[in-house]
């Protein structure tokens, strides 16, 4: 390392620990040449300003895709069919409502409703899943519809954006999941998914619903025909937006997963541990106006999700009783709540369950939990 | 013997710059002092690493001493396992591999089969063969001699690195013959090194409840003490992560620093990730990813005199393993095919990294990778291997 590049890493730490707002070039920096143990310390220490003390939340959630019937065709998908194909489902208000009773059983708090995005149900039919969920399990928030898919309602329906987040609200939504952020530089999206939302549809979504009282995820999948800039391009649109509405609670980042996608050819070498932990760290670290980062179990796996926590997160994320996108690609970790709350113990904080609003819940006996 | 005398940690001309870069807190700025100044630690320092909460700030040490000792090299080999029986008398309380001969899933491989799978592994570029198995009374002395030299007769140039310290005192018990003796008969059979198996925890109180009818601590360290007094080099291994506590694993790794201190034989120590399930010991939940790397981390600051430190994929998992380049590791093991011991206790590693995988996940760590034999003589190949 030349005697320039160490004086300039070690100006870029300084501000880090500052806690001084870095620049999209510091990030740059930090990310490409940082020492990744350095800026573990620096992003757990930003979380300790961030979220002070000794506790890890995580929340009893799980995934409901409605249907897997889609016409946006991403690369990297291995969830989606087609219309027409004999394994496309779409699932009754009676097969949803049967998978929250056994949330409910699990004293569980959110269903993350996500589906493809299918080409002829009707605004009703959503607004009914809505309210039907919202009268029979008050206690289970809906964190549902990533930005494309509200997109694309809003090419299908005819319909002002704004409009269906407003309807949507009305039928029981109260936050929105941060899928479909992949990488917001609109030339890597044309690679990886040319199809779906633009960069400042996905951004115009977000600000809408933040500036109807909703709250929301920010996400990002790194690792694929990206650039490091173009990472630190990602986080920044990020942190534009939520210096206007404020309404992220949350970022999480993950790698793009192999194998099952047709975006296998153009990326030989799937991102390793590595780069997720200078990826997370780094983002804790720019993102000074988002209070929680949650560590990417369901892809990284649990040993490298809990030491994430060493690296700046402060959140699990969810226990995910059935993880339906992720997995068709090739990854298949699971931590239910017994293990979830062993694995925050062991790294020497306290595990509590929380709503999709970081309220933080009283603690809870687990069954099964070694302690 | 191929002289490959550890570099020793020295002192740098900027100390105060080392310092800095550890970040140390206050309450390891002692320790961070001694591995600045090349210091030997302690017992007492040792266990006050386990314990430190800060993960992070004790592997910015031990990533120093590697940085050191190796630069930005970190070390990989094309290998093969090759374990010709499970059947084994010994019952381990943490083993999934061994099994009763009457069981149905034992297995005994013939001189022939171990020759095929060499000679594949020889086709792909290997240039090491492990070879380690259960203790089996027809797989003695004689068998092994007469495997070991049709190995050498058919692939003169391939390396064998066979037997831990468990399977020849088990030779020496069956043929009542010395260490010496059979080390010495083996040697002229072709057996290039020692791997080291077997060693498990030192600590008599653990040992006797996880492996309580294998060699102990005295005979396993006699053992390679011998094979490094005729000239072998040997590795060193410690199973953790079951029912061990912070002080047996300093105790068990400053009684490897006491022998290389007297015998310089050992190339590589390899921590062992405890796989609990189907052992007798599936109750424990299996060491965290965090307990990996601090092992691997104090490990490094402990073992000042071991020049080398794996970070074995097979057990660790392909991404732990990567982070440990950062907590001290220089070396990521082999290619392997084909490995039995730690699936059978549920590893969900694959069984083989191909090589473009394993220097991907070293340049990504940001360090060069190099193709090592086994005596860590650097490989140089026209074409990379398939």
């Amino acid at each position: 390392m030349t005697a320039t590049l160490a004086s300039a890493l070690d100006a870029a730490y300084d501000k880090a620990a500052a806690g001084t707002r870095l620049s999209v070039e510091d990030a740059v920096l930090l990310l490409g040449q940082g020492d990744v143990l350095t800026l573990g310390s620096l992003a757990n220490a930003a979380r300790q300003r961030h979220n002070p003390g000794n506790v890890v939340t995580y929340i009893v959630d799980r995934n409901v895709n409605y249907t897997n019937v889609c016409v946006t065709y991403c690369s990297f998908c291995a969830f989606y069919r087609p219309p027409g194909h004999e394994e496309g489902y779409v699932q009754t208000f009676e097969q949803v409502a049967a998978r929250l009773e056994e949330l409910r059983a699990q004293d569980g708090r959110q269903v993350l409703l996500q589906g493809g995005h299918h080409p002829d149900l009707p605004i009703a039919w959503y607004e009914g899943m809505l309210r039907s969920i919202k009268a029979r399990f008050p206690e289970i928030n809906i964190h549902g519809f990533s930005p494309p898919e509200i997109t694309h309602f809003a090419e299908l329906w005819k319909l002002p954006m704004a409009e269906i987040v407003a309807r949507f609200k009305a039928a029981g939504l109260r936050s929105i999941p941060g899928g479909g952020g992949e990488i917001l530089v609109d030339r890597v999206r044309k690679i990886i998914a040319p199809m779906k939302a633009t960069s400042d549809e996905w951004l115009a979504v977000m600000g809408e619903a933040h500036r109807q009282g909703l709250t929301s995820s920010a996400t990002m999948m790194y690792g694929h025909v990206e650039t490091l800039a173009e990472r630190v391009a990602h986080l920044d649109r990020v942190r534009r937006q939520q210096d206007e509405t404020k309404g992220f609670t949350a970022f999480i980042c993950w790698s793009y997963q192999n194998p099952n996608t047709n975006l296998l050819r153009k990326v030989k070498d799937p991102a390793g541990a590595y780069d997720y932990l200078r990826t997370v760290a780094v983002a804790r670290l720019f993102l000074d106006n988002v209070r929680h980062v949650q560590s990417s179990w369901v892809t990284q796996g649990p040993k490298i999700g809990q030491l994430a926590l060493d690296f700046g997160c402060d959140d699990m994320g969810g226990t995910m009783m059935e993880e339906n996108v992720v997995s068709a690609a090739g990854t298949t970790y699971q931590l239910p709540p017994d293990e979830m709350e062993r694995t925050i113990r062991e790294a020497g904080y306290e595990p509590r369950r929380r709503t999709t609003f970081y309220e933080v819940l009283p603690p809870v006996t687990v069954p099964g939990a070694r302690t | 013997m191929t002289p490959a005398a550890p570099p020793l940690p020295h002192v740098p001309a900027d100390p105060a710059r080392d310092l800095r870069r550890l970040r140390a807190p206050a309450d390891l700025g002692d320790l961070a002092e001694k591995v600045v100044y090349a210091q030997r630690l302690s017992f007492d320092d040792g266990v006050r690493l386990y314990r430190h909460p800060d993960l992070l700030a004790v592997g910015r040490m031990a990533d120093l001493v590697r940085e050191r000792l190796h630069g930005d090299r970190v070390y990989y080999n094309i290998n093969r396992h090759i374990e010709p029986t499970n059947v084994c008398a010994t019952a381990c309380a943490f083993c999934a591999f061994g099994r009763d001969a009457q069981d149905p899933a034992a297995y005994e491989m013939s001189h022939d089969d171990v020759y095929e799978r060499a000679a594949a592994c020889v086709a792909e570029g290997a240039t090491e063969v492990h070879v380690v198995a259960g203790l089996h009374p027809q797989f003695d002395l004689e068998w092994y001699e007469e495997m070991l030299r049709g190995l050498k007769a058919r692939f003169p140039a391939l390396h064998l690195k066979c037997f831990t310290s468990v399977e020849i005192a088990y030779f020496c018990r069956l043929h009542k013959w010395s260490h010496a003796t059979v080390l010495r008969r083996l040697m002229a059979a072709g057996l290039d090194s020692m791997p080291g198996g077997g060693a498990e925890i030192f600590a008599p109180e653990v040992r006797t409840q996880i492996c309580d009818n294998k060699c102990d601590a005295d005979e396993w360290l006699q053992v390679h003490r011998t094979a490094h007094a005729l000239g072998l080099r040997s590795n060193c291994t410690m199973l953790y992560g079951h029912i061990e506590r912070d002080e047996h694993r300093v105790d068990h790794v400053l009684r490897l620093r006491a022998l290389q201190d007297e015998t310089k034989g050992f190339q590589a120590f390899i921590p062992l990730a405890f796989h609990p399930a189907n052992t007798r010991l599936s109750h424990l939940p299996g060491p965290s990813g965090r307990l990996d790397l601090r092992v691997l981390a104090v490990s490094r600051l402990l073992l000042d005199n071991v020049p080398h430190l794996k970070a074995y994929w097979i057990m660790l998992g392909e991404k732990t393993a990567q982070v440990g380049l950062s907590f001290g590791a220089n070396d990521l093991d082999g290619t392997v095919v084909e490995e039995k011991i730690v699936h059978m206790a549920g590893a969900e590693s694959p069984e083989r990294l191909p090589v473009e995988r394993l220097t991907f996940l070293i340049r990504e760590a940001g360090k060069t990778p190099v193709e090592r034999d086994t005596l860590y003589n650097v490989v140089t190949r026209e074409q990379a291997p398939a």
